[in-house]
């Protein structure tokens, strides 16, 4: 299926997102997002979604206007073509799921200043054509969700028992005494969580950063 | 009123501070706090750039883009706050470049240390973070002003500690795969639950 439609080479550009250079977990890019909106599952998915639509979309849109951006002034093409993505995403969520919207607070506003979406328009839809930066720009909105769903589960799981809501963990449980790990629901949950996994996929992908 | 302000400055240094509690502008703050002259330089920075930045934005807000605010442009029904995004980013970036000239002339020795990491302040979550927290909670003018310079200097407390611990780690031996940012992170967290016990207090 997916190798009807994607050759090698595209297959190696959304690979490169999603593992050999993950953009939180290889290159320290979007955390702050990636931390404040994963207490639940259902607003990091919301969240996943609205960045890999404004990365994808804005590496498409950078890419075709590259060769008419002045060099001098990129960096402001580059953020009001953002913006104006992120506006729309969150139009579109306050219009239908205003709840969740709601949740997210700020953190739909912060894409704009979300490194992800500037890294992949300055780093590589300057650079290469428009389907290329596509890709690129799905592989790493892939590969940032992935890591978001990632932290949310355990979250929600951990700290409220629950997942999208519903809770999973048996009734027996608590009745021996099994109680939530608060922590997991407040900001150093997440801390030490993120840092679990960076450890985790770097022992297995062998990355090393020298101190 | 001195009382509510002070409030509101111990709220947003220490309850709420906006890196341990928001997570916002971790990208900067993991970057730069391998060094703490670097640290320092980049947390003076933020605090400046956020106590003009907020009120600016605060203004922005309330005399252009809030339900009504064109009131006195004879549009009392406009209601353009589906554009703070966009107008609250480009009075930063504008902040940044004035920010980014007076340091150039005034500390050049500070210009070449804070080097490319000076323009990334543009793109702090922290301070977008903060111009949207205003906006959304209402409020005045004297409290954004409160609240800008508290949060800069929240984040600056922040970096410079995380600087100096990291300094102390070279002397650790940390597991080859967690150096560097895993071992951050969890510092952080740490961190995060030291600040947690400022919860509660209130003046």
């Amino acid at each position: 299926m997916v190798k009807m439609f994607l050759t090698k080479s595209d297959q190696k550009i959304v690979k490169e997102g999603l593992w050999d250079s993950n953009p939180i977990t290889f290159r320290v890019l979007g955390i702050c997002s990636a931390l404040a909106v994963t207490v639940q599952l259902k607003t990091a998915l919301v969240m996943c979604a609205a960045l890999t639509f404004v990365v994808a979309v804005s590496n498409v849109i950078i890419s075709a206007l590259r060769d008419m951006i002045p060099s001098k002034i990129r960096i402001i093409v580059q953020l009001s073509v953002i913006s104006t993505l992120v506006i729309v995403a969150d139009q579109f969520l306050k219009a239908y799921m205003y709840d969740v919207s709601k949740q997210l607070s700020v953190f739909v506003g912060l894409i704009i200043t979300n490194c992800i979406v500037m890294g992949r328009a300055e780093g590589y839809a300057m650079a290469n054509p428009p389907w290329k930066s596509f890709l690129d720009g799905l592989g790493n909105g892939l590969g940032y969700s992935c890591i978001l769903i990632l932290v949310a589960v355990a979250r929600e799981i951990l700290g409220s028992g629950t997942l999208l809501g519903y809770p999973v963990i048996p009734q027996t449980f608590y009745d021996h005494g099994y109680i939530n790990c608060g922590i997991m629901v407040l900001a150093p949950g997440a801390f030490f969580f993120l840092g679990i996994i960076i450890w985790i996929q770097r022992k297995i992908s062998g990355y090393t950063e020298e101190s | 009123m001195i009382e509510h302000y002070i409030g509101l400055a111990v709220k947003s240094i220490f309850v709420e501070n906006i890196i341990l509690a928001y997570f916002l502008g971790m990208c900067s703050f993991l970057v730069c706090s391998k060094k703490i002259e670097t640290a320092v330089g980049l947390g003076f920075a933020v605090v400046f750039v956020l106590t003009i930045t907020t009120p600016a934005n605060w203004a922005i807000n309330h005399f252009l883009l809030n339900k009504g605010a064109l009131s006195w442009a004879g549009l009392p029904e406009a209601d353009l706050s589906f554009l703070s995004f966009i107008a609250f980013i480009a009075a930063i970036a504008a902040m940044v470049q004035i920010v980014e000239m007076v340091i150039d002339r005034f500390s050049p020795q500070l210009y070449t240390a804070l080097g490319i990491f000076l323009p990334l302040i543009a793109v702090n979550c922290a301070i977008l973070g903060a111009s949207l927290f205003m906006a959304e909670r209402e409020y005045t003018f004297g409290e954004s002003v409160v609240f800008g310079l508290g949060s800069g200097i929240g984040w600056a407390l922040a970096i410079i500690a995380m600087a100096a611990i990291r300094k102390k780690l070279q002397y650790s031996d940390i597991p080859k795969s967690l150096r560097g940012l895993g071992i951050t992170m969890i510092i952080t967290g740490l961190m995060a639950m030291a600040f947690m016990c400022f919860a509660g207090i209130s003046l």
